[in-house]
Formats: structure tokens, C-alpha cells, sequence
């Protein structure tokens, strides 16, 4: 009986969490590729297996320049996120000496992240609009004698907008995986005659790219899926697959929708391993 | 809680599945109205009528704790109401017929809303002053010679009726089952600030002035802004259409293919969803002419600017709004939902909505609530004698003003198109994404 109990408990203990991903993840996404197979008339969807949807998503140019799109701001939000999170990072890991500091400071950079989501970027339409902030202070400094308009409503928005915020997505893992290096191991490398970029190189760069590939995968899946930023910063000039997908929704066209879903769901994946494939974060962690 | 099925597992899945994925859609949406009961105690029930709770699924419009309030002091029993966009709204009432009692939607809906059967057929018998309706919802016709008598698109009288009580098909001629009551609509039309366009603005076509480069706007709801669109295109001579409301393949992809030429040509500066949003591209100046609803007009004007809603030579785009019931309803719960429309065109909700410039289904009713110099200005378009109030109480036309596009014969008479669903919807989508990602 005893032995029974025994053999049982660690069910017991993964059944919550099994039942939870179960309900909440597997047989939500289960449904989705479900759907992405049904039929669509129009009007409404039935149960039913065609592979038109999926069809009609390959067959068209629209998905290959929208996700090419998305793949712009992915490979440019991924840029300068990590142009700005490792200085940040290695300021925060390598020259803040006490612990305390670090640790403040680095909650100083969660600060803005205490707002919305919505708030943050909505708070960037009047700074870089036509008579926004930037614009009236370059007019009143003679740069311009015109308002510049690719300001707002133009992927430059969009991606200052993602950069902001999505960047703390980046500076944590990498400072995370930064303070974990062993000081020892700078020491030598100075020891040994290393340049600055030499221990850059050779040292923390390596070291710190578990962080990065952590990052990385953060603001992959986070720029994949984006559809709210795309639309309020470019103004609807801009479209991503998350967007498109929203718009099908919103008319209702829920089998083709999901045959999006179910693509991006797998390109995304295939994005993530790949990382994984060129960083080993189990190793390094 | 005992026998969940695997399906209601599915279900309740989809349903919030569905639930995030439109909350996280609709975060800056015009209004959440907040929805939370009354507290008041225990009543003595004298009336079984009293205990009946009516749900509500609509748009933002109607979804206002003024009427819910009025309704329950008049009524006697309770409302619940949930403020939701016009494709929140369409979702919800056909994937979750559980969800609602009673359907507060657009006409331009009811064609993928019926089909799914969710709906019950509305016995105009039991509707007291069904007869006295404004005729464009019960017959088509307005007025001898009106331009809305001959309109495109989906115009509320193709789908009032239903063949039969059971039907799920649309009657063209009157029959004694109606899909909806009505009871607020309007006639859209292009918005401008006259101070910075630099003059009238009197035809559509002036969305696609070359005058206006970089600083237009275009509603980016694909069924509404394709219709705004063809009213630019027939308007400037670059197009002719068999129905605006019912485009061929053919015509959906020239005009998608004039809307990317154009906007590679930097004419829009920016595509709208949600009222806020074209409020905000006005008022901030960065968009000077687009296609605007009424009290996004009102709301510009409330902040001090001049905006004008413009009456246009080649007349307007009209939309209507009813309540439906749902199939699940019976017994008292469907006697309280027949109480509440005969409510609705008693002229209290019509005075109420009126006072921000949507009309009512029986005029005459709205104008018994409404002061008799607010009935002039909204309806007959004369010059206010009074400072104009909105129903919250706020200022937003001084003495003297005039309703632009003057009375409602007028604004009502010049609809040309309504907004449709077309045959073609699914390719619509389609060519709507292709223009987005242009």
C-alpha cells in the first residue's frame, strides 16, 4: 500500500501542472490546427478537411511580403535591442562593484516596464508626431523648416517602439548570464596581456551568450507575434502576420486564420530551435 | 460542475482563447462601459418580471449605464450590458449564443449573423408602434424622389424581415417576422478641419486631392473603408460599380489596386480602427480630411477646434443599428425582451442618443423627450437657439450653430450606400490585407 503511495506521488505532483498545460496549451493549439483544416464559406466555418486555407496562403504574394515584413522588424528590433542591452548589461554586471547597486540599478531599468504595455507606446505618438515634441523643438532649432513626418506612422516608429519595449527582455538574461562569469577568469585573461576587445572577444562575449540566445528567443517570438504596435505606430501602414491574422478574425474568417497561426506557430518554432541549436543554453546554464 | 464534457472543455477553451485574443485586440477601444450590478437589497417581489435578468451584447452606442439605469427604473427588471466592437460583437453573437439574451448590432451584421440561427424572429405584432417606424427600415422608401430610396449595399430593409419565423432567410417584402428592432442610425460622410484645409470640402473625391497628400485618413475596417473608398473612386471619375455594396471580384481588384497605388503615392498618413484613434489624428493635426463618424466630429469640436462633417454633393454612407433576441429566450424572459423594445421606440433611449446627433426609429417619439429647441437643431436642422448639451452634460455647439448637412430629411434622404456585407466578403479580406501590407 505503502509502495503504492510511493510510486504514486510524483504523478500527483506533475498532475497539476500537466492538467494546467494540457487545458490551458495543448488542446487550445490542438484546436487551432483543427480549425485551420475546416471549411469556410463566407459566412460561417464547417467541420470538415480541406487544405484550401493553407492553399490559399502559400498561393498568395500578400503572406510572403507580410512576413518578410515581419522579419524586418524582427532582425531590427533583435539589433538594437542588443546594441543597447549588452553595454547596459556589462555597465551593470562588470562596473557596478556592489551587489546592492547592481541590484538597484537594475530595478531602475525595470521602472518604465511598471506601465502598460499600450501606455508606453501610445506616450510615443505626440513626441514624434507632425507637431509633436521632436519636431517642434528641430523646427524651433532651424534644422527643418518642415515638420519630418517619417517621425510617426513609418517603420521607423514601429521599431523604436518595439526597441523600447522589448529591451529589457534583452538586458536581463544577458545580465544575468554576465554575472555569472567568473571575475578569475578576466584577471587572467589581463594577466595573460589581452586587450579590452581581446576579453570582449574571448571572454565575455562567449560566456554571456547563453544570455543572448535567451534574449534572443524573447524578442523572436515576442516581434512574431506583435500585431498592436505594428498598427498604432505605423499608423495601419505597416502589417505584420499578427496583424493579418486579427483582421481574419475580425471578420470571422476563423479557418484561415488559424492555418496563419498554425504557420507562424511553426516558423517561430523553427526560429527558436534554431538558436538553440547554435547555443546550448542547458550546458551554459 | 460534474459532468464537464471534453466538448465544453473545447468550448470554454475557444471561448477564452477567443476572449484574450479580442481583449488584447480591443485595448483602446472607444467605451467599456463598466457593467457591475446595482446592489440594491432584496426587494419585495410583486411581479415575476422582477427577478428576469436581460443580457446585452453591443456596441459602444447604446451600451451606456444612462440607458441601462432608465430602463431598469421603467422596466422593473434587470439589464446587464457588455460594450464591445462592432467584430467583438458579430463573434460573440454567432460562436457564443450562451452568452447573450439580447443582440444590440448593426444591420450590416445580420447577414452573418442569421444564418448561424442564433437569432429569433421578432413578431412585429407584438411591437405597439412597429407601424409608425421611419419607412427606409420597414419598406426602403423615405420620401417621394429620395436618393436613400434607390441605395446600395446592405440597406436595413433588405434584411428586416424573415420568411418565416423559423426561416433563416431575409424577406424582401414585409412579412410579420423582423430580424431587428431599430432604434439609432446615420449618415457618414468625410470629417475635416476647414482651418486647415484651407477651404470647403465637397466631394469625395477630395480624399485623393493631391492638395491633401500625406495628410488623409481611411477607416481600416475592411467592410466600411472599402465603401468609403468606392465613394472617392465613383466620385472622382476613376471608377463605375454595379453595387458598391455588392462589388464583383473584378471590381474589388481594381479598387484595391487604386488604394495601393495611392497610398505608395503617400496620400494617407494614417489608417484608423477605432473612434479614439481618428479623434486623436485630428485633433493632433496630423491628419486634415478622412473618414470620420458623428461624434468622433463632436469630440474634435469639444476640444475647441473647428471640424466640419462635411455634407457631400455625391450624398452619404448609412449605417443602421436594432436588438435582436436571442433563440435561447422564452416564457417571461422573452415577455421582458418584447417590454424592452417597445421601450426602446418609446422615445426616452431615442431623446437620449439624439442629443449626440444619431436619430431615432420613430422621430416623433425622441422629439416628446428632447427640448423642443434641441429637436430643431438635431432633426430639422436649424440654427440652435440654446447652447446645445450633449446628454453627459457637456457643451458641444453654442447658440446660433447649425447641424451640419442640415435636417434629418436631408442627411437621411442623401444616403446612397449603406454599409455592406458583400458575396465577396471572404475576398474582400484578402484584398484588404494586400492593400495593408503594400
Amino acid at each position: 500500500m505503502l509502495k503504492n503511495w510511493r510510486t504514486l506521488q510524483p504523478y500527483l505532483l506533475v498532475a497539476p501542472q500537466t492538467i494546467v498545460l494540457l487545458l490551458f496549451l495543448v488542446i487550445p493549439i490542438l484546436t487551432i490546427v483543427a480549425v485551420s483544416f475546416w471549411e469556410f464559406n463566407g459566412y460561417s466555418m464547417t467541420p470538415g478537411f480541406t487544405l484550401s486555407n493553407y492553399q490559399a496562403i502559400f498561393a498568395s504574394k500578400v503572406y510572403l511580403t507580410t512576413y518578410l515584413n515581419t522579419f524586418k522588424f524582427v532582425g531590427l528590433v533583435w539589433f538594437f535591442t542588443i546594441l543597447i542591452a549588452y553595454p547596459v548589461a556589462y555597465f551593470l554586471a562588470f562596473h557596478v562593484k556592489t551587489l546592492r547597486w547592481q541590484v538597484i540599478l537594475f530595478l531602475v531599468c525595470t521602472i518604465p516596464f511598471l506601465t502598460s504595455n499600450i501606455i508606453r507606446m501610445i506616450s510615443w505618438i505626440p513626441f514624434l508626431g507632425r507637431e509633436g515634441v521632436i519636431n517642434k523643438s528641430l523646427m524651433a532649432l532651424h534644422f527643418t523648416d518642415k515638420p519630418v513626418e517619417m517621425f510617426l506612422f513609418s517603420d521607423f516608429a514601429v521599431v523604436l517602439a518595439m526597441v523600447h519595449l522589448y529591451v529589457l527582455f534583452m538586458i536581463g538574461p544577458i545580465f544575468n548570464s554576465m554575472m555569472r562569469i567568473d571575475r578569475m577568469l578576466v584577471s587572467a585573461a589581463e594577466d595573460a596581456g589581452a586587450s579590452a576587445f581581446q576579453i570582449q572577444k574571448e571572454v565575455i562575449l562567449p560566456l554571456s551568450s547563453s544570455g543572448i540566445a535567451i534574449g534572443t528567443i524573447f524578442i523572436v517570438t515576442l516581434v512574431m507575434g506583435e500585431f498592436a504596435t505594428v498598427r498604432l505606430m505605423s499608423g495601419g501602414q505597416s502589417s505584420s502576420i499578427g496583424y493579418l491574422i486579427k483582421n481574419q478574425i475580425g471578420s470571422l474568417q476563423y479557418p484561415l486564420a488559424a492555418a496563419n497561426a498554425v504557420i507562424l506557430l511553426i516558423i517561430t518554432l523553427m526560429l527558436v530551435f534554431a538558436i538553440l541549436r547554435v547555443v546550448d543554453i542547458r550546458k551554459e546554464l | 460542475m460534474t459532468n464537464i464534457s471534453r466538448r465544453k472543455l473545447i468550448q470554454t477553451g475557444l471561448a477564452a482563447g477567443a476572449f484574450l485574443a479580442t481583449t488584447n485586440c480591443s485595448a483602446n477601444n472607444q467605451t467599456s462601459t463598466p457593467t457591475a450590478s446595482t446592489g440594491t437589497g432584496p426587494t419585495i417581489i410583486t411581479n415575476k418580471i422582477k427577478d428576469v435578468t436581460l443580457r446585452f451584447i453591443g456596441t459602444g452606442v447604446a451600451q451606456i449605464n444612462e440607458i441601462k439605469e432608465q430602463a431598469e427604473k421603467d422596466l422593473g427588471f434587470k439589464l446587464q450590458l457588455r460594450a464591445l466592437s462592432t467584430e467583438e460583437n458579430n463573434q460573440i453573437a454567432i460562436t457564443q449564443p450562451g452568452q447573450y439574451d439580447m443582440f444590440d448590432g448593426e444591420y450590416f451584421s445580420l447577414p452573418l449573423v442569421v444564418p448561424s440561427g442564433n437569432l429569433q424572429a421578432i413578431d412585429v405584432k407584438r411591437i405597439k408602434e412597429f407601424g409608425k417606424i421611419v419607412p427606409f427600415f420597414t419598406t426602403g422608401k423615405f420620401y417621394e424622389g429620395a436618393p436613400v430610396n434607390t441605395s446600395q449595399g446592405t440597406s436595413p430593409s433588405k434584411v428586416m424581415y424573415l420568411k418565416d419565423k423559423d426561416s433563416k432567410e431575409f424577406s424582401a417584402t414585409p412579412t410579420d417576422w423582423a430580424t431587428l428592432i431599430p432604434f439609432q442610425y446615420n449618415a457618414d460622410t468625410l470629417g475635416y478641419r476647414p482651418d486647415l484645409t484651407g477651404g470647403k470640402i465637397q466631394s469625395w473625391a477630395e480624399l485623393f486631392d493631391p492638395k491633401f497628400k500625406g495628410k488623409t485618413a481611411l477607416l481600416d475596417i475592411p467592410s466600411i473603408g472599402i465603401m468609403d473608398a468606392a465613394m472617392v473612386l465613383e466620385a472622382s471619375g476613376m471608377m463605375k460599380f454595379g453595387d458598391k455594396g455588392n462589388m464583383t471580384k473584378e471590381e474589388l481588384d481594381k479598387v484595391i489596386e487604386m488604394l495601393i497605388q495611392k497610398k505608395k503615392e503617400g496620400q494617407f498618413r494614417a489608417f484608423w480602427k477605432s473612434f479614439d484613434e481618428s479623434v486623436n489624428l485630428m485633433s493632433s493635426g496630423e491628419v486634415v480630411l478622412q473618414s470620420m463618424w458623428s461624434p468622433a466630429v463632436t469630440a474634435v469640436k469639444a476640444k475647441g477646434l473647428k471640424c466640419v462633417y462635411g455634407p457631400l454633393k455625391e450624398g452619404y454612407r448609412g449605417w443602421g443599428g436594432g436588438v435582436g433576441i436571442s433563440k435561447n429566450l422564452s416564457g417571461i424572459n422573452l415577455d421582458a425582451a418584447y417590454e424592452y423594445l417597445n421601450w426602446l421606440l418609446d422615445g426616452w433611449v431615442g431623446g437620449f442618443l439624439g442629443r449626440q446627433g444619431y436619430y431615432s426609429a420613430i422621430p416623433d417619439n425622441a422629439k416628446k423627450f428632447m427640448k423642443p429647441e434641441e429637436a430643431d437643431f438635431w432633426y430639422e436642422g436649424k440654427p440652435a437657439a440654446i447652447d446645445i448639451i450633449d446628454p453627459f452634460g457637456k457643451k458641444i455647439e453654442s447658440k446660433g450653430a447649425v447641424r451640419d448637412g442640415g435636417s434629418f430629411k436631408e442627411r437621411l434622404g442623401n444616403v446612397v450606400c449603406w454599409n455592406s456585407v458583400m458575396k465577396e466578403q471572404t475576398y474582400l479580406i484578402q484584398k484588404w490585407n494586400e492593400f495593408i501590407a503594400a
